[in-house]
Parts: structure tokens; sequence; C-alpha cells
């Protein structure tokens, strides 16, 4: 059985049609309203010990209405059950409810109102592994190991539709077993295996895999001293820099309001690293070019071009305000499909140009310890080595770092892969999340641990 | 609730060979108004309503969470969690029973003195506009917001072994800011740390004359910041102020103790815990003068409530007592598969999630230590509040966190401002380094809707109270990148 069929994921976007039309109808002159649907049917299996922890499903579907008035506004976010009669009599109780209240509140100056940017619809239905199939086929290639990890599957929908003519549709099924292997010093490997296409032939040679790297892990750890290391990060662990940019980083309306960690790229003309190039791309197509007001991105913008601030994120709201052009970045401006370019390092002499230091393979709980100095504390994670001479000797401690991106992706990067690998977000806070961030492996020739 | 679903007829109209069914309906709706420099730049009014279907069958659990609330989609919903619960049960972690889901009646309902609708959100628009305006003192303060959220929150739980239990709550939060800027330095300071003044109270949370007064102090103090001293780097003496001190007990009590963490649930996400199944009992956790309380029956705080999700009754309980911890935040299910004593924290964050260990109100209790005794007492050392940084490792051991704002402690009294303050540490030595801690004078209570643990992920309102206190030999630092 498929979580959710063609069939109900196609009525519930006729659903969410009727609904908005009906409610566009319903408008006055002065009245804007942008409709936005939202919604996923997932399967998730949570694992301990290669066991079964907890396994379910769940269905969700929200609608949101903003309606904008007399350079007022106010939003109202409701489930949408894909019943016609039901969500229209809530849509139609909210309107008018929203109408009385919106009149109380303060104008707004800064209110853009929808318009039509163009139309879009994209399908993306894949070959997911049937619910009651899952742990059957998932769990035996497990035993043996202890695995702890999440199983998350389903189809993933957003849509918009305002009253200037606009409508946005994006659907795609994804699934995600994002795991840890765990060796009896308890020391881990972390993979994702995903996808929009079940292959239990390539899931079980990913599997043991994993199991071979896990040997490496059995080695007795080395403690490191706090101090500057020559490091080499792997493409999740630069990822996890990467996502910093999105956290008061590459934000206009940050830089405006004096809170971005690139302050200093902005007001004092610094640079970084000419090796290191960011950028906004939606090329790949995992996630809708269009922001929740339907607007559509460019394909692709870039942010950092040789380690210039070449371009930041701008919403149309921080457009007016700040009297700059808008590239339709989504509210908050935080970057939906960040890739971090390749550079010219062969990928198989990583070790080799390393020589001696850290192979990173993942990093743990990032937070900037001085945003505005652009420093980040965090910790090393998951399969983390010493190597010496370009050669694997032992995996090392957890440490903790405390480190400038202005020194890491500045001064201090030496090299950048030639490939680039892509890590899937599977982040499911507010939902199942779609997309992820692309980047290469890195060099810095000093990373400064601390505890 | 105030609704036309029917729970007690959608339970009786399942019919399944299941040893247990629970359904746990969760109607809530937060408003959130966001004015920032002084123009509304946010109204939004978000409401989500749904059920979650708990079948076990053969030991193994199965849940299917559902936003469509009619007879027949939960009958379904149920068949397909007990379908779940059937295929998985071979492979299970545990052979869980009834015991875990026991039978709970009663009510709870959040205190407050004024209702919601005591004030508009057109009035609340306009309030937060003023604390804009309180917030920028002078020309230096470059950008103000001010933030406040309001969520009702209804919750019911019907099972088949009898439980019948009605929960009732109103959260406030607010969050403002000012943000100061002299060339190209640039400071913030906040109310207290980012959104973490977060109750069960009503209306009366919003008393003008009394927020706009503390909107000038944090603007006077950004500015102030601009002018401060970096903070040195040295190991001294460190004061702490509640607001500080509840991330601290958050992230190095409260996650450690997480019984989940303990039988690896998350070791691939939140992480696993240095703390072993046999220091129950044994392991001196900090100095004698730490006593931590986990207490969902504190009125007001963010995370009361009388039943946790798995109908396990809410009782205040000692998990550290003069240093020694005691007992583990766990829940029916953690404490069935370890074997030993837990409490009612088995929660989860919504109608969409199943419940797992969480922290809810966790408090470090008051010693005997005035405010002037404790500062008075301090030769050479500094003084932390506000939060503004965090960060500690998968085993709950090695921790840095910064705070917006610190003054030098010079022979007892604190004297000079720093900015940029950091410190970091281990969590057993730092706690064991705990010398003084203030009396109930100097208890401060607050919270956090963002506790986040879980896969899938879950963000879990939790409450944390403390008093002022001290630690002795803390590596500190600032701020220079």
């Amino acid at each position: 059985m498929k979580i959710q069929n063609n069939e109900s994921l196609k009525k519930t976007e006729e659903a969410f049609e009727t609904v908005s039309s009906r409610l566009f109808e319903m408008l006055g002159n002065n009245e804007c309203l942008t409709i936005s649907i939202d919604g996923e049917s997932s399967h998730f299996i949570r694992i301990n010990q290669s066991k079964v922890r907890q396994v379910g499903l769940v269905d969700e579907v929200r609608c949101s209405l903003e309606l904008k008035i007399n350079r007022r506004q106010t939003q109202v976010v409701f489930p949408f059950t894909g019943e016609d009669a039901t969500d229209f009599a809530k849509a139609g109780l909210e309107l008018s409810r929203m109408r009385e209240e919106v009149a109380q509140f303060p104008e707004d100056p800064y209110l853009v109102l929808p318009e039509n940017h163009g139309s879009s619809r994209e399908v993306h239905s894949g070959d997911l592994l049937p619910v009651e199939n899952a742990v059957d086929s998932l769990l035996p290639i497990m035993q043996g190991v202890d695995l702890a990890g999440i199983w998350a599957s389903g189809c993933i929908f957003r849509g918009t539709s305002n009253s200037a003519g606009q409508r946005n549709w994006f659907s795609t099924d994804t699934f995600s077993l994002d795991y840890s292997l765990i060796a009896p010093n308890e020391k881990m490997v972390k993979t994702i295996f995903a996808g929009t296409s079940w292959n239990q032939d390539r899931f079980e040679k990913q599997m043991r895999e994993s199991k071979k790297q896990l040997e490496v892990m059995e080695a007795t750890p080395k403690t490191l001293a706090p101090g500057h290391y020559r490091t080499c990060f792997a493409p999740a662990a630069v990822a996890s820099f990467i996502e910093m940019f999105s956290w008061d980083g590459i934000s206009e309306a940050s830089l405006q309001q004096g809170k971005s960690a690139l302050g200093r790229m902005r007001q004092e003309g610094e640079k970084l690293s000419p090796k290191f190039n960011l950028s906004e791309d939606f090329r790949d197509g995992t996630v809708p070019r269009f922001n929740n007001n339907g607007e559509i991105a460019l394909e692709w913008l870039p942010l950092i071009v040789d380690g210039r601030l070449e371009n930041t994120l701008i919403s149309s709201r921080t457009a007016k305000e700040y009297g700059k052009e808008s590239n339709f970045a989504a509210n908050g401006e935080s970057m939906r499909s960040p890739v971090m370019s390749g550079g010219d390092l062969d990928e198989t002499k990583l070790l080799q140009t390393l020589d001696t230091g850290l192979f990173l393979s993942n990093l743990h709980y990032l937070n900037w310890s001085d945003r505005m100095g652009g420093r980040i504390t965090g910790m090393t994670r998951y399969a983390c080595f010493w190597v010496e001479d370009g050669k694997i000797v032992a995996p090392i401690e957890n440490m903790r770092f405390d480190d400038s991106l202005y020194r890491i992706f500045g001064e201090h990067l030496e090299a950048v892969s030639e490939s680039t690998q892509f890590i899937p977000e599977i982040g499911t806070y507010e939902g199942r999340q779609l997309g992820g961030i692309r980047c290469p492996s890195m060099i810095v020739d000093a990373f400064e641990l601390t505890l | 609730m105030t609704n036309d679903f029917d729970i007690q007829k959608c339970l009786a109209g399942i019919d399944l060979n299941a040893e247990w069914i629970g359904l746990r309906e969760v109607k809530e709706t937060g408003t959130h108004h966001f004015i920032r420099d002084g123009h509304p730049e946010g109204n939004s009014k978000i409401s989500s309503h749904g059920v979650m279907v708990e079948v076990l069958t053969n030991g193994q659990f199965g849940y299917y969470g559902t936003h469509r609330l009619d007879q027949e989609s939960v009958r379904k919903a149920a068949e397909m969690a007990f379908q779940q619960a059937r295929e998985a049960s071979k492979w299970a972690i545990h052979a869980f029973t009834e015991k875990t889901r026991p039978r709970a009646n009663g009510n709870y309902h959040s205190p407050f003195k004024s209702p919601k609708d005591a004030i508009s959100p057109g009035e609340l628009n306009h309030l937060l506009v003023k604390m804009c305006q309180a917030l920028k003192v002078s020309d230096k303060i470059i950008s103000t917001h001010a933030y406040a959220r309001l969520v009702e929150s209804e919750f019911r739980f019907v099972s088949s072994n009898g439980s019948n239990v009605f929960q009732k709550f109103l959260l406030l939060a607010s969050d403002y800011t000012a943000t100061a800027q002299e060339g190209n330095l640039i400071q913030h300071r906040s109310d207290g740390g980012s959104l973490c003044r977060c109750y069960q109270i009503g209306m009366e949370f919003f008393e003008e004359e009394k927020l706009l007064q503390r909107a000038e102090n944090i603007g006077a103090q950004a500015v102030e910041l601009l002018y401060a001293e970096e903070c040195p780097s040295e190991k001294t003496t460190l004061v702490l102020a509640p607001d500080q001190m509840i991330l601290q007990i958050h992230e190095s009590v409260g996650h450690p103790l997480e019984l989940d963490r303990l039988l690896g649930d998350e070791r691939n996400y939140a992480g696993w815990t240095f703390v072993k199944p046999e220091d129950f009992g044994h392991l001196q956790y900090g100095s004698e003068l730490m006593n931590i309380t986990f207490d969902p029956t504190k009125e007001g705080e963010y995370a009361s409530y009388a039943f946790d999700d798995s109908g396990m009754k809410a009782e205040r309980e000692f998990l550290i007592k003069e240093g020694k911890l005691v007992r583990g935040l766990g829940g029916t299910e953690s404490q069935a598969r370890l074997k030993i004593p837990g409490v009612a924290n088995f929660r989860s964050s919504s109608w969409n999630r199943a419940p797992i260990d969480r922290m809810a109100n966790l408090n470090l209790e008051p010693g005997q230590s005035t405010r002037e005794e404790l500062i008075g007492s301090v030769e050479k050392g500094i003084f932390m509040e506000s939060n503004r940084s965090w960060s500690i490792d998968d085993y709950r051991n090695k921790f840095q966190f910064g705070c917006e704002y610190a003054k030098r402690i010079e022979n007892g009294k604190l004297t000079n401002t720093l900015r940029n303050p950091n410190y970091r540490g281990i969590s057993t030595p730092f706690w064991n380094n705990l010398k003084k801690i203030g009396d109930s004078s100097t208890v401060e209570l607050y919270g956090s809707p963002y506790c986040g643990k879980g896969e899938p992920n879950q963000a879990i309102r939790v409450g944390h109270a403390s008093p002022l206190c001290l630690f002795e030999e803390i590596e500190v630092f600032g701020g220079t990148a």
C-alpha cells in the first residue's frame, strides 16, 4: 500500500484549487489574498539497536490565508481536510474574522501585494517502499550490528495561489533512512540513504559499506589537546558550516538590522578565500522555486563569488524597506537550495594532501559564539579520524572547536575538492523538509580545537 | 473540546483485537504578534487540530496521527496503526504491556487571572509598538523588536483501559530586543535571553508600566555594551544569573538525565549521555548544594500539567539530591525498559508525534545565600546574565555557553560592564564547583517553547526555575574573532 496514492493527492490539489477560486470570488476590490497549502503523508520507523523502537504514520495538511487590505495584513493557518464544503466553510469564517481583526492593526509600510509572476506545476512521482513491506525490507540487513536511526517516507507537497491569478504546485515522493552504526567502543559512523525510487540492492550494498566503515572505528581512539590542526572536512561537515550562512548570515534583512555574521564583508569589504563560492541553485529541482508568496526565484543566484559577497538573499518585503531589488527569497531569507562549488583537488588525493591532521566526517551542535565576529563553536562527531602521512591512524575522542568563518573559509582554506556531494535535508520539526545542501570536501590548514 | 469531534464515540467505533487502544486529541491555536522598529512585521493565528491513535499489539505500539477528525478516518487510522504494530512486533526492541499506559482520569486547567480576550489583538499591537519606542533609548539603537505569543491548547486522552483526561492550557510568551551600533561595533540585549519569558499565565502578563520600564533598561544596556570592555580570558569565579542558569540546567542536567538517551534511542540525533544506569543512587553529579527537581506541579511554570501522554500522574520528584543523582527523566516505557524509577515526562509536541522522554519543568532548588551575600563573598570574579549562545557535545559533557551581558565583580561589588562574555566547561566538574547558591528571593522562572529532540523531530515546551549561583575555577573568555 502506498502512503498517499496519486488519486488522493490529486483530490487534495483539486480541493485546494476549488477553495482558492471560491475565496477569491468573495474578495472586495481593495482586498488581496494569498493562499498556501503544505502537507505530507509520512511513514516513520524509529530504530534502536537494529530493532523497532517506534513505528507509525502521520497525515497532515495545513492551509494558510494571508489577507492584505488597506495597507494592513493578517494571516491564519488551519488544518485542511480536502473536503471542499468543510474547508470552504472554515476558510470563509476565517476570512470574515480576519477582515474585522486586520482593521485593528497599525499600517504596515512595507506591505507587498501579491502579483502574478507566472504559474508553475511540478509533480515528482517516486517509487516508494510500500508501508507493509518496509520493516521486512529494512531490518534484516541491519542485523549483526548496532544501528540507530529513522526511516521517513512518503509524499510532501506545497502549493500557493493568489488573488492576482498566480498558481503554483509542487509535490514529490521521497524517502530517507538516516542512520548511525555504533561500534562496541561507542564510536559511530553516520550515513543517509535517500531518494525517490526504492532500490533494495543499492540499499543493502550501502549498508554493507557502512558496516565496513565501522570496522575502522574500532581502533583505540586518540585524544587530542586543544590547539590548531590541519583539517579535512568531508561534505557533511562542510554542510554544517554552510547551514550557518542561513542563520543571520546571507540575509539582507539581517545585514541591514545589524544581526548578520557577514557584516564585516558588507561594511569592511572583508573577503573570504577566492576558493570559496556559494550560490542558491534550484537546478537540481529538489525544492520548489516559489516561496510562500508564490514568487519564483532565479534558477541560479551566486551569493559569494571567489570569496566576495556578490549577492544577498532579498525578500520582496526587505527590498521595499531598504530600497533593494527583490530576488524573491523566502520569508526569513535563508538559503533553500545552497550549493558550494567544487574546487580543483582530486577527491582521491584528499588524505594525501592533508598529510597529517584531522579528517572530520560530521560536526554537531553548531552555534555562533560571537556572531558579529563570525565565530562558530561546535563539536566533532561520528567518524572523525587522526591522519598521519596520508593514512587514517585512529578515530579521535570528540573535541570542541571555536573558530571563525573568516578563517575557515578565508585565509586558512587551503583546498576544495573537485567533486561535490548532495547532503539531503532530513529535518522533520515542522513536518518533513525538502531539498538539501550540495558541497565538496575541503582542507583548512589551521582549525582551532578548544576543549 | 469545543468541536463536533466525539472522541469517546470514535474509540467505541474501533473494533480491533488489540491489547490497548488510545486516542489523544490535541487542539491548539497560537496567535503571534511581531512588531519591528515600530511597524507590524507579522500578525498570525496558527491552528492545529488532530488526533493521535495508538494501538498496542504483540507488545509493540503502532501509531497513526491524522488531522481528519471523523469516525471513519479514525477507525481506518487505528487499523493502520494496528497493522504497523503487528508487522513491527517481530523486530520490537521491547515487549510492552498495558502497564505503560496506566488508567488516568482527571482534568487540568492552567492558572490565569485575566482571560485571553481581555486584551484585543489591536491593543496588543499598540502595546508592542510602544515597547519598540521604549527600547529605542538613543540614536545608537538601530533596531528593536517586540513579540508576543498567545497559545491556547486543549488535550483530551481516552483509552480502552478507561482513561479520560482533559487538560487545558493558556501559555503566553514574549521577547523584546534592542540592537545598538557604534561604528562597526554591534551589540544586542534582550529581555533575559531569546524568548525565555514563557509562562502559564493570563493577560495580566502584559502589565504595561512594568514592561515599558523593562524595555528602557534593555535599550540602555544595549548601548552600555558598546562602550564596555571585552570579557577577559581567565579562570575565575563565575556568578550566573537565573536567566543563564536555566540554560545551564537544561543542557547539562536535563538532557543527560533523559532515560531514552541512556537507552540509545537518541544516538542518531540528539545524542547519548555520559550518565550510566549504575550511576543512579551513586554519582556525585554536583556539590552538596545542588538539588534538582522535576516539578510539573509548579503553578504558572511553562510546562506544568496533571498527566503526561501515557496517562502517568505528574508529581514532583528529586532527580539530584544534595548533589547525588537519584532519579532519571524517563516515562513509563523507559522505566519498563531500564527498570529504574522515572517521572511523568512521556510527552509529545502535538497530535502528530508519538511521545518520548522530555524535560517538562526542571528546577534548581534555592539555597541560603541572599544576593548581597553571594556577590559580596567574591573578591574577584565575573557575573554573567542572559543566554545568547549554546553548544554541548552529544554525551552532554563539553559545553560552551555565551551571554549577552556581564559585570566584573571586585571586592564584593559589581563594577565594570563586560561584553561578549563566554564560558566553557565539562558538566559534572562544573556542577561540583557550585560553591554558593541563592535563596528563594533570588529565584526566577523562565521557559522555552523550543526544546528540540526526537526522530521524527519534536520541539516541546519546557520550564525552568533557578536561583543565582556561584561557581569557582571556571574558564571565561571574550569574543575576539
